[in-house]
């Protein structure tokens, strides 16, 4: 038993600083009147950036390990934190027009995106379960909040209540898990979990409670990450959610599951590595073979990219698996990347909706050369990313994760992964071609979007391409963050 | 041997408050039974030498929960005739799930007598010394070794309830609604107008 300190909390710092900024724009909001909301939006992107600040700068050279054994401080924390920050400061930044033409722009709407970060760097620096299981809470349930934010849309509401019970499910299975876990080794800390998990397999004892629980974490685990067979809520959620929510969730949140997969499976459960591996095989060809499938035959263009996150997911997934140090890293990669894309391709429907129109059929995109043309190159660079051509990020990235999985002798499982890329290639290119080559529909007035918001997205676009073009950076930080 | 004593008035009153509950009438008694229940099972703790759990039970169960069903129970109009309906045609099926936890917690019992050491060492709960407060141990244990869990529940209770306001609370435009401080400064100005009235001839 480490007892804990005042001191301690001083290692949480960024943890303990985003509380406070989510407080005091609680707090302001109050004191803000309707017609100036503007400031708490301000507020909350100078809490962001002093949050980014406080990550960066207190971060630990070393592994380090506080709070009575609950929290850790380490490179990937930090890795995964600051990308959070980001994400979350690009999406908020991207939402606001489409939340004011909506009256949404809402202080508790701030407050509760605070809290999902709040939830995402919770988990990111849990070294135990019961510390992750804290942020996972924090993060679900602010998001349930977010999705059912706007009460006079009947889907958003439905879907909101589809996520809720689904996701109090997940959380009841990973709850499970984790009871069986700790029945079985004693404790809820990673490292203790991993030292007698050690002495167990080390002895040859493969106790038959360890598979129930490590079962029954997979799940919760393959249902936040939404992968197949627990990707029902995926495309609901994304449908139904205002499209700004959409943007939210498609990105922020798969930093956490990286988190969650990583600090559970990869830290917590390693010696158990050859269990999972043909768990997460399943759910990982599964994801990416029904969701790029699946994605072909969707109009909305919010569904059609929630079955894209599932089949990126099983790419994710596919990094894990390989349960060594060069998959944590492409996975790693990938995730970042990902989400950097996601950013893109949801602002891009928040730059073509307008009041009272949500343009997220993939008609509303017909003819954008001719409205736009730089934003079309843009989201031409963002389907090509996604769908894995060269030399965008996401080829790399794609390239990595199949490299990793080559390098563990998967050979069958490379080519599936090849296979579903070819497939999904086709509707991120339908995308380019009703962008490129259908007339705009009659009446399709000019983009809006303030100049900071255009700005904004074309250099996320820019960096799609510029990540790919000069690879080396990224993919080499996420080598040096990742223990060997 | 009085703990004894005690303990079996305390489980006999439960037990005769638990079927209360479910054959009471009237749903008002029926919530009361249950709080007589509750209060009972929180006797029984503290002979187990868990205070603090008996009094959350009190505070919590019947201080907060209990008085809230009551509030349910009164404002909604309850038909209890049509909850009754079908009390004769699922009795069996109940009877049959309460046999079947009866001899579930048998078993409980049964696996303890067999003389299982790691089993029996909890049976029998350590004597406590008269100074120790397991309210305190919990306390310190709080704030300390797990201080920082403790805090992210109390902000996960302030998402619940920014979020429910967030979505409950509606300002709709015909809403009447006190503004105190417009009612504090009114002035006599503003309510009383005094009219001179033509006193009237007697015809």
């Amino acid at each position: 038993m480490i007892p804990t300190s005042l001191a301690d909390f001083a290692i949480a710092a960024p943890e303990v600083t985003l509380l406070g900024v989510a407080c005091v724009v609680l707090l302001l909001d109050l004191f803000i009147g309707e017609s100036r909301r503007g400031w708490t939006f301000l507020a909350t992107l100078l809490g962001l950036a002093l949050t980014a600040f406080v990550t960066l700068y207190c971060a630990p050279a070393d592994r380090t390990v506080a709070l009575g054994g609950l929290y850790v401080a380490d490179a990937v924390a930090t890795v995964i934190k600051f990308a959070a920050i980001a994400t979350m400061a690009v999406v908020l930044l991207y939402s606001r027009d489409y939340l004011s033409a909506r009256g949404l722009l809402q202080g508790e709407y701030l407050v509760l995106a605070l809290f999902v970060l709040l939830g995402v760097m919770v988990m990111a620096s849990a070294s135990s379960l019961l510390s992750m299981y804290m942020g996972i809470e924090i993060m679900a349930l602010s998001a349930y909040g977010l999705v059912a934010f706007d009460r006079e849309n009947p889907i958003a509401a439905e879907s909101a209540m589809k996520y809720f019970v689904l996701g109090a499910i997940a959380s009841g299975t990973l709850l499970y898990g984790i009871s069986i876990l700790y029945g079985v080794t004693g404790s809820f800390d990673l490292n203790a979990v991993q030292a007698g998990l050690e002495r167990e397999v080390f002895f040859g004892g493969r106790h038959i409670g360890l598979l129930f629980g490590l079962a029954f974490i997979i799940v919760g685990v393959a249902f936040k990450f939404g992968a197949v067979p627990f990707h029902m809520w995926v495309p609901d959620v994304y449908h139904g959610a205002p499209t700004s929510v959409t943007l939210m969730l498609g990105s922020v949140p798969k930093l956490a599951s990286f988190a969650l997969a990583w600090r559970v499976l990869a830290e917590g459960l390693g010696p158990l590595s050859h269990e999972w591996h043909d768990m997460l095989v399943v759910l990982s060809v599964l994801s990416m073979v029904i969701g790029n499938i699946v994605a072909i035959s969707q109009t909305n263009l919010k569904r059609m990219l929630a079955y894209s996150t599932i089949s990126h997911v099983g790419f994710i997934l596919l990094g894990i698996l390989t349960a060594n140090a060069e998959g944590y890293t492409a996975a790693l990669y990938y995730t970042l990347t990902y989400v950097i894309m996601a950013a893109a391709s949801f602002g891009m429907i928040l730059l073509l909706s307008r009041q009272g129109f949500e343009a997220d059929r993939i008609e509303d995109f017909k003819g954008l050369a001719q409205r736009s043309p730089w934003f079309a190159w843009m989201m031409l660079m963002v389907m090509m990313s996604t769908a894995g051509v060269p030399p965008f990020v996401g080829f790399f990235a794609k390239l990595y994760v199949i490299q990793a999985v080559l390098n563990a002798g998967m050979v069958w499982l490379a080519l599936v992964a090849v296979l579903a890329s070819v497939v999904g290639a086709y509707y991120y290119l339908r995308i380019v071609k009703v962008m490129f080559f259908d007339a705009p529909a009659e009446r399709a007035p000019a983009l809006g979007g303030s100049p900071a918001f255009r700005m904004v997205l074309s250099a996320n676009s820019l960096a799609v391409l510029g990540l790919g073009v000069v690879n080396g950076p990224l993919i080499a930080l996420c080598q040096q963050v990742i223990p060997h | 041997m009085f703990t004894t004593v005690l303990f079996y008035l305390f489980a006999a009153v439960l037990v005769g408050a638990a079927v209360g509950v479910v054959v009471a009438r009237n749903p008002v008694h029926s919530a009361l039974f249950l709080v007589l229940a509750f209060f009972n099972s929180a006797a029984l703790w503290l002979l187990l030498q868990a205070e603090f759990l008996a009094i959350a039970l009190v505070l919590v169960y019947v201080g907060a929960v209990m008085v809230l069903f009551l509030f349910v129970v009164m404002m909604l109009d309850v038909n209890v005739a049509a909850l009754r309906e079908g009390f004769a045609r699922h009795a069996p099926l109940g009877l049959v799930v309460a046999g079947l936890m009866v001899v579930e917690m048998f078993q409980v019992l049964w696996v303890r007598r067999l003389g299982e050491p790691a089993l029996l060492a909890h049976a029998q709960p350590a004597a406590v010394e008269a100074g120790v407060s397991n309210t305190k141990a919990l306390g310190t244990l709080l704030y300390t070794q797990y201080a920082y869990p403790f805090q992210l529940a109390a902000v996960v209770l302030l998402i619940a309830i920014v979020a429910a306001i967030a979505l409950t609370m509606r300002k709709r435009p015909g809403l009447k609604l006190q503004d105190v401080s417009k009612q504090v400064a009114v002035t006599k100005a503003d309510r009383l107008r005094i009219i001179k009235v033509e006193a009237e001839k007697r015809p």
